[in-house]
């Protein structure tokens, strides 16, 4: 026996056995019948996600020129003049920093108080269910809202004044504070469910360490949670990166990016100008459409970007490894022909 | 001298399962061969006391009237049931109680003379630190883990926290050494200490615990989660530890109570039902309730 257990086991076992196929013909109709409908929505909602990639593909790709990346939007009546789209792209990075700067912290603090401290409890619930109305008000109506604020006198500064003293509320700073909002309910969602993903034992190793909660937050909780955090930013960017509404009521009509006077780059944040999805709209058929073919293009440019944002979060909250997602894998639950 | 039950347990088990228990064992002379009997400690003092002491989760008082002393020097076993208000009583004594919402409290606990209300908390909890039962090593470096139970809650001005001084990692290390654990990583303090063994994590633990030098430490079933030899060893650390540090351990392994234990306390649905030098609980217990318990009548 001890002879038995010594010796080295061979290199691989003669052959792999698998288990049989499970049929579906020994099921009750009812069962099949909805199992089958599972695949029909699934492989449905497949072909209408591969439709939009597609034809967004076919459509962009054909007037995707280099060129497009690095020139400004012109006004033009004919397509072929009227330039690139730097300017949105910029637009959409300027808009994007503002109102991640401004949520992140707020959204991870928020999350931290309520899930760490929570009291008074009813503070604790009326926060909560702040974030919620938050996230469940659409964009338009928080573009209105930022309409209205930032146009009052005392907040001249954040954009500009007309010259009979009226202040716009369209600038780069106010768009993106407005989008703060957008981004900050996911922020809070994501870091939240992080927080309470962690187990206790955690919290009360630092506590018995006569570590304070705040310590213990900063520390050892945040800390541990970096991949929640990285995915509830991710997922807030790509929903600014996405939002439309308030880039039309918030960032002016330009196309271009036009500076307010005075310091450079305050110049910028404080003027008027353009992202993506303002581009997209104006160029396209729906809004003045003088360029529908780049509205494709920059439409294209606007899905790659919210993708690649999409896949990061899988990434991140799987953990850092890639899903192993193998499509063929899929074949195995084909429900027909069994 | 009759073989307590205890004992039974343990020879009708492999005789080298718990082959490392000889440097811990015997505190008795017929549980021990000649010449392993356990060493007193030199000095034994008391440093914490409860006094008719309730405790309660919201209706529930989980803890009756309690007084039990904690002495340094010794180390103090609590036994009992699932659900006899060890734990409780354990983390009633720097706190921790009060992190679970509707916990009260009636009577007292003093440490060194002190009323532990008294006391601000976290100071409380740095000089009376505590091992649980599920290793809970924090996801950074062993290092780290160790020199965060180390940094002092307000850093002086200008000084970045947890930087590397000679002076920190000194500590560092020596509070590895006490747990036993600096020999096994070989001083590659870099590790992330998820990557440890069971063993190795709950180990990290008790030098963390140990490493704010607190005064009294206390254990929540701290091998429940671990294989024999793990447990064997860090027996023979809270062993060696007590003259340090006063020792209280809760465990629902009457060996392990009886290998480590100079003092062992019963309790039962929350009350103490018997408390005394772990020869008369384990050899002559008064109460009949003891005597069944530990004879595996119930629990």
């Amino acid at each position: 026996m001890a002879a038995a257990l010594g010796a080295s086991p061979p290199a691989a076992p003669p052959a792999v056995v698998r288990p049989p196929r499970e049929l579906t013909s020994s099921w009750p109709l009812a069962d099949r019948l909805g199992y089958w409908a599972c695949w029909a929505t699934g492989i449905g909602l497949c072909a209408i996600a591969a439709a939009i990639v597609l034809f967004m593909f076919v459509k962009g790709i054909s007037t995707l020129r280099p060129s497009l990346f690095v020139e400004s939007p012109a006004p033009s009546l004919r397509q072929s003049q009227s330039g690139g789209f730097l300017d949105p792209l910029v637009g959409t990075l300027i808009v994007t920093a503002i109102g991640i700067v401004l949520a992140a912290p707020a959204g991870v603090a928020i999350a931290a108080w309520l899930s760490e401290y929570g009291r008074p409890t009813w503070l604790a619930r009326a926060v909560e269910s702040t974030i919620e109305t938050i996230a469940g008000v659409p964009s338009v109506v928080l573009a209105i809202f930022g309409l209205i604020i930032f146009s009052q006198s005392f907040l001249g500064f954040l954009s500009q004044r007309t010259v009979n003293g009226t202040v716009t509320a369209t600038s780069f700073l106010v768009a993106g504070a407005v989008m703060a909002l957008l981004a900050l309910p996911l922020i809070f969602g994501a870091t939240r469910e992080a927080l309470a993903q962690l187990p206790g034992r955690l919290r009360e190793g630092s506590y018995a360490l006569g570590k304070t909660r705040i310590t213990t937050i900063r520390t050892v909780l945040l800390p541990a949670i970096r991949p929640g955090l990285a995915s509830g930013i991710v997922l807030g960017i790509g929903r600014i990166v996405g939002d439309t509404a308030i880039v039309v009521f918030l960032l002016g009509e330009t196309l271009k990016n036009e500076p307010a006077n005075g310091v450079p780059l305050l110049g910028t944040l404080r003027g008027t100008g353009s992202t993506l999805t303002s581009y997209v709209y104006k160029n396209s058929p729906a809004g003045e459409g003088n360029a529908p073919q780049k509205a494709y293009a920059a439409a294209f440019v606007l899905m790659v970007i919210v993708l690649v944002l999409n896949a990061t979060v899988t990434r991140l909250t799987s953990g850092g490894r890639p899903g192993g997602g193998n499509a063929f894998r899929l074949l195995k639950y084909w429900p027909l022909g069994r | 001298m009759t073989p307590p039950p205890v004992r039974r347990i343990a020879v009708d088990r492999e005789p080298n399962v718990a082959a490392p228990r000889a440097p811990v064992n015997g505190t008795r002379p017929s549980a021990a061969p000649a010449g392993t009997t356990r060493r007193p400690a030199t000095t034994v003092r008391e440093r914490m006391r409860a006094e008719s002491l309730w405790l309660a989760y919201g209706e529930n008082w989980v803890v009756r009237d309690v007084s039990l002393p904690v002495r340094q020097g010794e180390v103090l076993a609590l036994i009992g049931a699932s659900g006899s208000g060890k734990t409780t009583f354990l983390r009633s004594l720097n706190r921790l109680t009060e992190i679970t919402a509707g916990a009260a409290r009636s009577g007292r606990i003093t440490l060194d003379g002190q009323e532990i209300y008294e006391l601000e908390v976290n100071e409380l909890r740095r000089r009376v630190s505590m091992v649980f039962q599920q290793p809970n090593p924090f996801p950074m470096s062993i290092f780290d883990n160790v020199a965060y139970a180390l940094a002092e809650q307000r850093p002086p001005r200008g000084r970045r926290r947890r930087r590397r001084t000679p002076e920190l990692e000194q500590a560092v290390v020596d509070a590895l050494r006490r747990a036993g654990l600096h020999e096994e990583i070989a001083g590659d303090l870099d590790r992330p200490a998820l990557k440890l063994s069971g063993g190795q994590q709950q180990r990290l633990c008790i030098a963390r615990a140990l490493a704010a030098q607190p005064e009294v430490l206390l254990l929540d079933e701290p091998c429940s989660a671990l294989d024999p030899i793990s447990t064997a060893t860090i027996e023979e650390l809270i062993v060696g530890l007590r003259e340090s540090v006063a020792i209280v351990i809760v465990t629902h392994n009457l060996q392990q109570a009886f290998r480590v234990a100079d003092h062992v306390a019963f309790m039962h649905l929350g009350e103490l039902v018997e408390y005394g030098t772990s020869e008369q609980v384990f050899d002559h217990p008064t109460v009949q309730r003891t005597r069944d318990y530990i004879s595996g009548a119930f629990g």
